[in-house]
């Protein structure tokens, strides 16, 4: 599998790390609402199909990127840098 | 009470005896292993999901609690997810005490499972040896083996000298990058046939009455209100008062026609590979300290072996090269006279990740639903109380005790059961 | 007669000699034969013995499709087992052994196995081997001891314990057409690509180019087809662009077109080239993929059809075409397609004395005729072989009259005298890497073989690969593939011989009749098995794989799939496709677990050395691994045990002074206006308003509200910070902190830098350790008042700049001095030389360990993951006033209550030594331990105690101090009683580090 860094290019899978699930909003940091934060930690969309996630390019430049990908034929549609993506973006 | 003693199916019952008398009739006799009944309009309980922990389920429904107006639905064939694609070591020496009572429930169903079902399962108490590296790691193993210890389970240190009597090929010299220090082997582990057990399974639980219907998906669920009441499948609606799932790699796709969008699990692709047959080379199942990597042989020969998960979410059932070069780096680092053998064949399965590493036994999380789910790599060797305790669950609407622990709400309770110690990142489980 | 070489013929190279040995007896063959073309030419038909029944066994194929005859090739000690012989380049002094007989290959006495047939059918050991339900035996015992025997009998060759010395490397290439299979599609593909200007890889598992015009004995472009592909791969050769991998095995296909392949380099070599490698292991990602792999040739299903002499008829003419070798001298071919008719003319050639055609259709086109009569062949339509004769190989077969319709057979039997029987029952495109790439092939009615499936990935196939069986399909598809111009005015495509012997086969794949009929010939599964498997309800293609076995052999199933499906699919009354299709998985065939491992085999991971690693060798250190770091343990004395050295060094750390290495420490350079406030949203304490020059000891949860890790950050400036991780979470700390920054706060202004491996660290400590700091240290004074507990300095060492801080993990009065990685030696040279006459002593990990279990300062061994704050009494650094990354979680149910494992102190009560992993409880009972409270976290023996020591993770911990336990390691046979103390077991106040 190959993904397309937005920073270093295509580069091998090995190079990357799966940073999980990129539909995922972190609460307000003084947010007391436990179950949203338990949301937050522990539940996860787990789609079978075109899945929003974040990667790290850590065997490269480092960066995360929010990749979306089918999770059943691997096919990559959409990169793009983390930080590009807007405050909160990929939360 | 077996439902099927009138048409003679006692006179089935597999035996040496059996095997000689069938060949002098050149085999003819033979019945079908499981019935191929039509699905009913109407079950008490109906459990999605034919591998091996639905059809355990289905099993000790019947036996255990007397519900034997059961239906097993399997979207393939039976026994076609991960019941059939594992690495099939059966082991219960875990860090903690929730994991080794359970593990060790199970142990102790598999040491008689043969006998039960009538069904040669092959467990072989081969023994699972882990072998450790560093003076830290094997005072983990000692942790580890004495937590066993004192929960009845069995557990000892090996010394190099044992090592290398058990392993003739074990690299146990200082060259290594990662010197073998010891090792930690619970005797009583070891490895089962795959495929047996679901067959077995789904045999004695058809002799007990239950319906297996195979080529049946679940297109839906049906309900009133919030309660699950039947399942729309692909050969139309049945209803049951209780819906069981037990679909491990496809909990996600499942559990969302049912309306539950998120779970605490996400669904990873592991591979595993086997070489070419070869005579008798590695008596155990064996584990390297210094990364993941776990092998044994099989009867027929080959080399089973495996290591981690890709690391990303994938239903796909097919890997990529990185963890293939990585666990073959590692069989090599133990045994390194295998570079010559060839690998013969690899597979995908999906795994059920969960935020601790831990499965979920539980009631609901709909009414009238009970969910089986999330066994990360851990799903094969769970078979027995898996089925066991998920049956307790739906007949008694209570946990069974050694499955208490593994209730869905413990993630949000903060209960969890982390043997890994790596919080909700399921890749590192 | 047994197989010959002919006279002439054959594209070997017959001047020279080659000399080999085949279970230890010398033969001679020439350069261009395999193992199985040599071994043939000199009359030998017996390669190997069967899976189950220990059947003899000859060759089937010629190539890589090989289910019998497998050797172990031997190189010294090193053993490589189950290599098929028709895959093997002969060379001078190959030693090759025969597999899975005893005692020999021509007398084995497992062959006895066959008398139990009807007993050893399908899935057998399912139903017995159960043992007695009482007794010795009972449980998993008896199982296992029938279990013993099955193993020893199982297996094919026997793998090595010697340490395998070969080289095997790992290559990474990129091109924009990765042309897989080099016959005349892969040539012609290969070259219309080359000529567009794409840079080409052509890939090739034989050793020459050509493919089955090396063997067809057909014309392409007017010349032999065999000198037209050495042309073309000539020409290819002399291109900049192109790449020719002969010898190479394109085994896998995955994600993005990231194609595996195994190329062989040296294995034809009597000895490799210095450097080079016995296999490389190509990754080649290619832009897109042509698959021109060709076809492979089923066998049909009769009793008898596993006899030696019985072989498919490509094979054969491969024999003849490329070995110059004629199979047997009365040839009998048996077929349900008119390809098998163009296997005549070479046998004819080959100079066999008669010949007789058996095909079940009683029509055929008038091209095979016309093949038949030329070749002046008996010719029998309508009619089935029905069983074979002769030991060790075949003498004579059965013909019987046979209905393709009606699938039966009638009237009296003839038999016919032949020693060799070709058979053809149709041709199955090789579609495996195309299977792998994603998609269900396609079942073609009109080949009776699956064709690939709708491309998923960027591939696409050409030739017999695709089901176009032809020399001109091949030619004009691989042309086409490969991007070639069909304009009218493009050059016109080489001519080819008008083929009209294509492979429309009778739907016959099984001719049913007394006696064991083979469809997995490795496997002995027969088609009893698959009709066995069917009548107990193993009904689906996975299902009668894994019931019967059938297609797991080292084969792969790429002879017996298709006639096992029709099996089934007959006796289920099922179209072949409804009874599924297999997915192929890599590898498409068998890969050598060295290629894959390449440079990690003996290497596995890199070694990370601190700037002072080869002092503490050469003081004589015993080094450990930390994670990928090594690390001093102790620097052990003549005749000292392990604690007789830590207890010394601890002594000398805490009476004069000691010095220890921690450049393994993680460490990262915070950066930005944003610095203070990310950390203060990471730490659960406030670093926003530590002073410049301070550091702060700083605590880090997960977001589930564990303890992450710990460690002291350092303010170098306003907008400047150096954090310092523990060892072992380095790189999931920088992770942690990164993922931060990127996802969640995308808005802070900061930016991290691992520094780690810049900077070289000694910390230097004990009561006379300012002393020798402020002998050595120029441009600071280092006096309580400029350099108070937790300030920093900066000055210089030996001329060198460095970073001083005044910390303390060993409880003693202490300096940790950074400067830059490259002159670590030197300042730790002068660090020494300023100690001498100070009684400064360098100490390792265990003494390390020892001072901080004396102080109870928490490592991973009780930041494990799962302890909180509170489990390990940190919960003053829980601020109060913010929030932090696990302050909304951290106080959930499951993290808090009186029952969790905390940390304590232990004091060992019978003067023993207590040991990590070592288990508490209340009541010690070695035969029957149980009731575990906690373990012991860490131990040692304390020299400022005078006592064995440890820490431990108790539950309820705090409310057991000061009471009695024992701990309970029925692992090592410890058991004894020990004192629960405070974890503060010395200098709780902390006068010695404030000095």
């Amino acid at each position: 599998m190959l993904i397309t860094c937005p920073y270093c290019g295509p580069r091998d899978v090995s190079e990357f790390t799966y940073q999980g699930d990129g539909n995922r909003t972190r609460p307000d940091p003084d947010s007391t609402d436990l179950g949203a934060w338990n949301r937050y930690v522990y539940d996860r969309v787990n789609i079978a199909g075109e899945h929003n996630e974040i990667w790290q390019h850590s065997g490269g430049c480092r960066m995360h990127i929010a990749i979306t990908r089918s999770t059943t034929t691997h096919k990559i549609s959409s990169v793009r840098a983390m930080r590009d993506a807007g405050p909160g973006a990929g939360q | 009470m077996r439902a099927n003693d009138e048409s003679g199916n006692l006179m089935a019952e597999y035996s040496a005896f059996a095997l000689i008398r069938n060949a002098l009739s050149a085999n003819r006799d033979w019945k079908p292993a499981w019935r191929k009944p039509e699905p009913k309009p109407n079950y008490d309980v109906i459990v999605v999901g034919g591998g091996g922990h639905g059809l355990a389920t289905a099993y000790y429904l019947a036996k255990e609690f007397g519900i034997t107006n059961v239906a097993v639905l399997e979207k393939g064939y039976l026994g076609s997810g991960n019941v059939g694609r594992n690495t099939v070591t059966i082991r219960s020496n875990y860090l903690l005490p929730d994991n080794i009572r359970f593990y060790e429930h199970s142990m102790k169903l598999w040491e008689n499972l043969s006998h039960e079902l009538n069904y040669n399962v092959m467990f072989s108490q081969r023994g699972v040896v882990n072998l450790g590296h560093t003076p830290g790691q094997l005072d983990d193993f000692v942790r580890r083996g004495n937590a066993m210890r004192h929960l009845d389970a069995d557990a000892r240190l090996l010394d190099l000298d044992e090592l290398k009597r058990l392993m003739p090929g074990l690299d146990t010299s200082r060259n290594p990058r990662f010197p073998i220090l010891g090792g930690l082997i619970q005797p009583r582990a070891g490895t089962a046939r795959h495929d047996a057990v679901a067959w077995g399974y789904a045999r004695a639980a058809d002799r007990r009455g239950v319906d297996i219907i195979e080529n049946c998906e679940v297109t839906g669920f049906i309900k009133d209100g919030d309660r699950v009441i039947g399942v729309a499948t692909s050969r139309g609606e049945i209803r049951a008062a209780k819906v069981a799932i037990a679909v491990a790699g496809s909990t996600g796709e499942v559990m969302r026609m049912a309306g539950v969008d998120e779970l605490p699990i996400e669904s990873h692709v592991l591979q595993a590979f086997v070489t070419e047959s070869i005579k008798p080379f590695l008596d155990t199942v064996v584990t390297f300290g210094m990364g993941h990597f776990y092998m044994s042989q099989s009867d027929k020969g080959g080399l089973v072996f495996g290591g981690d998960i890709d690391g990303y979410n994938s239903y796909a059932q097919r890997g990529n090269l990185p963890i293939v070069e990585d666990v073959m780096s590692e069989m090599l680092a133990l045994f390194p006279g295998l570079a010559p053998v060839r690998v013969l064949r690899s597979w995908g399965g999906i795994m059920d990740m969960s935020m601790d590493g831990a499965p979920i036994i539980t009631t609901g999380p709909l009414p009238g639903m009970y969910l089986n789910c999330g066994w990360c790599y851990g799903g094969f060797k769970a078979t027995p109380a898996s089925g066991l305790c998920f049956a307790h669950t739906i007949a008694r609407d209570e946990p069974h005790e050694v499955s208490a622990p593994f209730r869905l709400d413990r993630f949000h309770r903060g209960a969890v059961i982390d043997d890994k110690g790596q919080g909700a990142t399921p890749r590192l489980h | 007669m047994k197989p010959q070489r002919t006279g002439i013929g054959g594209k070997i190279h017959r001047a020279r000699t080659i000399r080999f040995s085949f279970d230890g007896t010398s033969y001679e063959g020439h350069p261009g034969d395999t193992l199985a073309s040599a071994l043939l030419a000199n009359g030998i038909v017996l390669f190997g013995r069967s899976f189950k029944y220990h059947r003899p066994r000859g060759v089937v194929s010629a190539g890589i499709d090989e289910p019998n005859a497998l050797v172990t090739v031997l190189r010294g000690d090193v053993r490589e087992p189950n290599i098929p012989a028709t895959t093997i380049e002969i060379f001078d002094g190959l030693v090759a052994v025969s597999q899975n007989r005893f005692p020999s290959l021509a007398f084995d006495l497992n062959a006895i196995n066959q008398l139990g047939g009807k007993l050893l059918g399908a899935g057998f050991y399912y139903k017995t081997f159960m043992g007695p339900v009482i007794g010795p035996l009972r449980g998993t015992r008896f199982w296992m001891f029938c279990e013993h025997f099955i193993r020893r009998a199982a297996g094919l060759g026997r793998a090595g314990e010697a340490h395998d010395t070969a080289r095997y490397e790992r290559v990474n290439a990129f091109c924009d057409v990765l042309i897989v299979g080099g016959g005349p599609a892969g040539l012609m593909a290969a070259r219309a690509a080359a000529e567009k200007g794409d840079r080409v890889i052509l890939a090739e598992f034989d050793p020459t180019f050509g493919g089955s015009a090396k063997w067809s004995g057909e014309t392409i472009d007017g010349q032999p087809a065999d000198i037209w592909t050495q042309f073309v791969a000539d020409d290819l050769r002399s291109m900049p662009n192109v790449t020719l991998l002969p010898r190479t095995l394109v085994w896998g296909y995955y994600d993005s077109d990231t194609m595996a392949a195994l190329e062989r380099v040296s294995d034809h070599k009597v000895k490799a080239e210095t450097g080079e490698p016995r296999h490389r292991s190509w990754t080649i990602r290619a832009g897109r993929v042509i698959l021109a792999t060709g076809a492979l040739e089923r066998p049909i299903v009769f009793p008898g059809n596993d006899r030696p002499g019985v072989m498919l008829a490509s094979a054969a003419q491969r024999y003849a075409g490329e070995y110059g070798i004629t199979v047997g001298s009365r040839v009998a071919v048996f077929t349900n397609n008119d390809s098998a008719y163009t296997a005549l003319a070479a046998m004819k050639a080959a100079e066999c004395s008669s010949l007789v055609v058996v095909d079940v259709r009683s029509q055929i086109s008038p091209a095979a005729r016309a093949a038949a009569s030329h070749a002046g062949v008996e010719l029998l339509l309508g009619q089935a072989v029905v069983g074979t004769r002769g030991y060790p190989s075949l003498s004579s077969i059965k013909v019987q009259r046979f209905d393709p319709s009606s699938l039966t057979t009638s009237g009296v039997a003839r038999s016919i005298s032949v020693d060799a029987l070709l058979v053809s029952g149709g041709w199955s495109p090789t579609l495996h890497l195309a299977s792998q790439a994603g998609g269900r092939p396609v079942w073609d009615e009109e080949i009776q073989a699956f064709t690939p499936p709708q491309p998923l990935q960027n591939w696409m196939a050409a030739g017999a690969a695709r089901g176009a069986f032809s020399t001109a399909e091949a030619v004009a598809e691989g042309y086409a593939a490969g991007g070639g111009e069909t304009a009218d005015d493009a050059e016109p495509l080489p001519e080819t011989e008008p083929t009209i012997l294509l492979s429309k086969p009778a739907r016959v794949f099984e001719i049913k009749a007394k006696g064991k009929a083979f469809v997995d010939f490795q496997h002995d599964v027969t088609a009893d098995d698959v009709r066995l498997a069917h009548q107990e309800g193993f009904v689906s293609v996975e299902h009668l794989k894994r019931y019967t076995t059938l297609g797991m052999g080292t084969d792969q199933g790429k002879t017996s799939n298709v006639p096992g499906l029709a099996i089934m699919a007959e006796v289920s009354g099922r179209q072949i496709p409804e009874v599924g299709t297999t997915r192929f998985r890599p590898p498409y065939a068998p890969v050598s677990i060295g290629a894959l491992a390449a440079e990690r085999f003996g290497d596995l991971k890199p070694e990370r050395l601190t700037p002072m690693h080869d002092w503490h060798v050469e003081q004589g250190a015993e080094m450990m691994p930390a994670g990928l770091w090594f690390r001093p343990r102790i620097y052990a004395q003549p005749g000292e045990t392990i604690e007789q050295s830590y207890v010394r060094e601890t002594r000398a750390a805490r009476n004069e002074a000691g010095i220890v290495d921690v450049s393994t420490l993680g460490k990262i350079a915070v950066q930005g206006p944003d610095a203070a406030l990310f950390l203060d949203r990471v730490y659960t304490n406030t670093f926003s308003t530590l002073p410049i020059n301070k550091a702060r000891y700083g605590l880090m949860l997960r977001e589930d509200g564990f303890v992450l890790d710990d460690g002291t950050t350092w303010r170098l400036g306003q907008n400047e910070f150096l954090m310092t991780t523990t060892t072992a979470n380095a790189g999931k700390v920088m992770q942690h902190l990164e993922y931060l920054l990127d996802v969640i706060w995308p808005d802070l202004k900061v930016h991290l830098t691992s520094v780690t491996d810049q900077w070289a660290g000694a910390a230097i400590g004990g009561p006379r350790a300012r002393e020798i700091l402020s002998t050595c240290v120029q441009g600071t004074k280092v006096d309580n008042a400029t350099l108070p507990f937790m300030g920093i300095v900066h000055g210089t060492i030996a001329q060198v700049p460095v970073m001083i801080c005044r910390l303390s993990f060993s409880g003693e009065m202490a300096f940790e001095v950074y400067c830059g990685a490259g002159h670590g030696q030197h300042v730790w040279n002068a660090l020494l030389s300023a100690g001498q006459g100070f009684g400064l002593v360098a100490y390792g990990m265990e003494a390390l360990g020892t001072m901080r279990i004396e102080k109870g300062h928490v490592t991973g061994a009780e930041i494990d993951g799962r302890t909180t704050a509170r489990d390990l009494h940190l919960d003053w650094m829980l601020s109060k006033k913010k929030s932090f990354v696990g302050s909304a979680m951290m106080d959930r149910e499951g993290l808090s209550g009186p029952d969790r494992l905390q940390l304590v102190g232990l004091v060992s009560l019978d003067g023993r030594a207590l040991s990590g992993g070592a288990h508490i409880v209340e009541h010690v009972d070695p035969e029957a331990p149980s009731h575990s409270l906690g373990h012991v976290t860490a131990a040692c023996y304390s020299p400022s105690l005078g006592k064995y020591i440890g820490l431990a993770l108790v539950s309820g911990g705090k409310g057991r101090r000061e009471t009695r336990a024992f701990v309970s390691d029925p692992l090592r046979n410890r058991f004894g009683p020990v004192e629960i103390v405070s974890h503060h077991m010395f200098d709780p106040q902390g006068t010695r580090m404030h000095g």
